[in-house]
């Protein structure tokens, strides 16, 4: 449920699920923006939805707060809808070329590079959103001793394919990009392709991940 | 039929085809685009007869210089624009809302935005684009849009699919209203900030840093004094809302942001204010004074009526 709604300026509603960062909170925003999508709500004209909150943008040509405030708090969302959730198995090289902030890691975490990545090829990622970049998928939860802070100073360019972790989260950069997340390998998988105009994440949110480690050959090898 | 097309001599400081930008992609990572200061982009299209949500040239600091080849067209540039029209045996100083008849071999030498920062280069037809969800608007940050995402070069050619029949001299009165003040709604996370840190935040000068482009506008000046967290969980971001990182210099998106940030939010930049906004160029001072809600939505209704009212005169 929606805890609370108020305006974020004067052309976006800000929809409060609660504080936490959980599945079931996470469940509750994709419900209502999976509700709000096939309703076509006139002069609504984007959703964010993230961990736990909901941004609807409108067009203030059309509509205003008072008006789309009105429709979402009188929306029925009890419907179940259709889920099309998959799982997919995501292959990452930890090969030291990629892996760029492991030393840094296992300083931080206090954990050997090899308990490090036994961990994180165990885990089973859940996809709460997707977005920052075009089509970088938000993973969670990391145990927590895997729980490590952003990099103090931000790298400038984060390789594409990146795969980082930060906080209970893991992420992979789409493009190259500006990042602060530990980046600990790389995947040969393109996990957004801009050619495609529909459906163009590969991961969703409601998706499960799971990651594979690959050697530096079978990396090399991926797409040819 | 001839082949129309510019020949681009100098691409100029960040030059891209912009239209309205793309709806209903910020849950996949993809922010609006489109033109910075929508205003002038209408009006551009609208001094050639064109519909109004054609794609244009949007154009930065220093423009491009084109040479034309092919049948006659009429072009006109919007903003505060410097530019000169390189004839046969003449050169003239263009003025910006005024459309102008080009031929075969003559340039448009795009020189500066003067004070501002974006203009709009139009022409009485359309150019050859790929669309990429149905818009032509170029993200350069995540190469997405026409020209495959990036900007325009040296020595490339924009091509023209299509020349209007009709050619029609038209001209608007128009003048850039500068704003010294840009109007703020309190953010969600305005409580984050101390007393003093609200308090400088609505009553000091902030410079407009150099570091600022399509995706943000980064400020200069006092720190605001953050009292609660430095970080919140990430969440949606739109056009106009001002973060401030751990630094207290707080950052505005703007049309090419990333969709989803960590920072707390201190305020939203009103509808009303935004291409004024986007046209303070950097070294500039800029200051935000507050408005509530129902001030913002009636503001906004007031510039609407007025940019419907300026397009209907041309």
């Amino acid at each position: 449920m929606i805890k609370n709604i108020s305006n974020l300026g004067d052309a976006a509603l800000y929809c409060d699920f609660g504080v936490e960062v959980n599945k079931q909170i996470n469940s509750e925003v994709i419900k209502y923006f999976n509700t709000i999508k096939e309703k076509n709500i006139e002069g609504i004209n984007n959703l964010t939805p993230s961990y736990n909150k909901l941004i609807i943008s409108f067009d203030l040509r059309i509509t205003n707060f008072r008006e789309i405030k009105d429709r979402i708090e009188k929306l029925d969302v009890r419907q179940t809808l259709k889920t099309n959730n998959k799982k997919l198995e995501i292959p990452v090289c930890c090969d030291s070329s990629f892996s760029l902030d492991i030393e840094r890691l296992e300083k931080k975490l206090n954990l050997t590079k090899e308990k490090i990545l036994e961990n994180f090829f165990s885990k089973d990622f859940f996809c709460y959103m997707t977005g920052f970049i075009a089509g970088m998928p938000f993973l969670g939860d990391l145990d927590q001793n895997m729980r490590a802070q952003r990099l103090e100073t931000p790298r400038v360019k984060v390789p594409k394919g990146s795969v980082g972790i930060t906080e209970q989260f893991a992420d992979i950069y789409t493009f190259e990009s500006p990042g602060g997340w530990n980046i600990i390998g790389n995947t040969p998988i393109e996990v957004f392709d801009s050619s495609k105009e529909i459906d163009p994440n590969l991961i969703n949110p409601g998706d499960t991940v799971k990651f594979k480690q690959i050697t530096l050959e079978e990396y090399k090898n991926y797409n040819e | 039929m001839n082949k129309n097309y510019f020949e681009i001599i100098r691409a100029g400081v960040n030059t891209t085809f912009q239209d309205k930008g793309r709806n209903n992609l910020y849950h996949i990572g993809i922010p609006f685009s489109g033109a910075m200061d929508y205003r002038n982009y209408l009006l551009a299209n609208k001094l050639v007869g064109n519909k109004l949500d054609l794609p244009v040239i949007e154009f930065a600091y220093q423009g491009p210089l084109l040479k034309y080849n092919g049948d006659k067209i009429n072009i006109a540039i919007t903003g505060e624009v410097i530019f000169k029209l390189k004839k046969r045996d003449n050169e003239i100083q263009g003025n910006c809302y005024e459309s102008y008849l080009i031929e075969d071999g003559d340039e448009i030498d795009i020189l500066s935005t003067n004070k501002s920062v974006y203009g709009y280069l139009a022409i009485s037809g359309e150019f050859d684009l790929k669309l990429q969800w149905g818009s032509c608007s170029i993200n350069t940050k995540a190469n997405i849009g026409s020209n495959d995402g990036k900007k325009l070069e040296n020595k490339q050619e924009i091509h023209i699919s299509k020349i209007n029949l009709k050619q029609e001299k038209k001209k608007a009165d128009y003048l850039n209203s500068k704003v010294e003040n840009i109007r703020v709604i309190r953010g969600t996370n305005f409580d984050y900030f101390s007393e003093e840190g609200k308090k400088i935040f609505f009553e000091k000068d902030f410079m407009v840093s150099k570091l600022s482009d399509r995706m943000g506008m980064r400020l200069e000046g006092p720190k605001i004094e953050n009292i609660v967290n430095t970080n919140i969980k990430s969440e949606g971001l739109l056009k106009g809302v001002i973060q401030v990182p751990a630094d207290g210099n707080p950052i505005i998106m703007l049309s090419d942001h990333g969709t989803i940030g960590g920072y707390p939010k201190i305020g939203v930049v009103a509808s009303v204010d935004y291409d004024r906004l986007v046209q303070i160029s950097p070294g500039s001072k800029i200051k935000f004074k507050e408005i509530e809600l129902p001030d913002a939505e009636t503001l906004f209704k007031l510039y609407e009526m007025e940019t419907q009212n300026l397009l209907s005169q041309i």
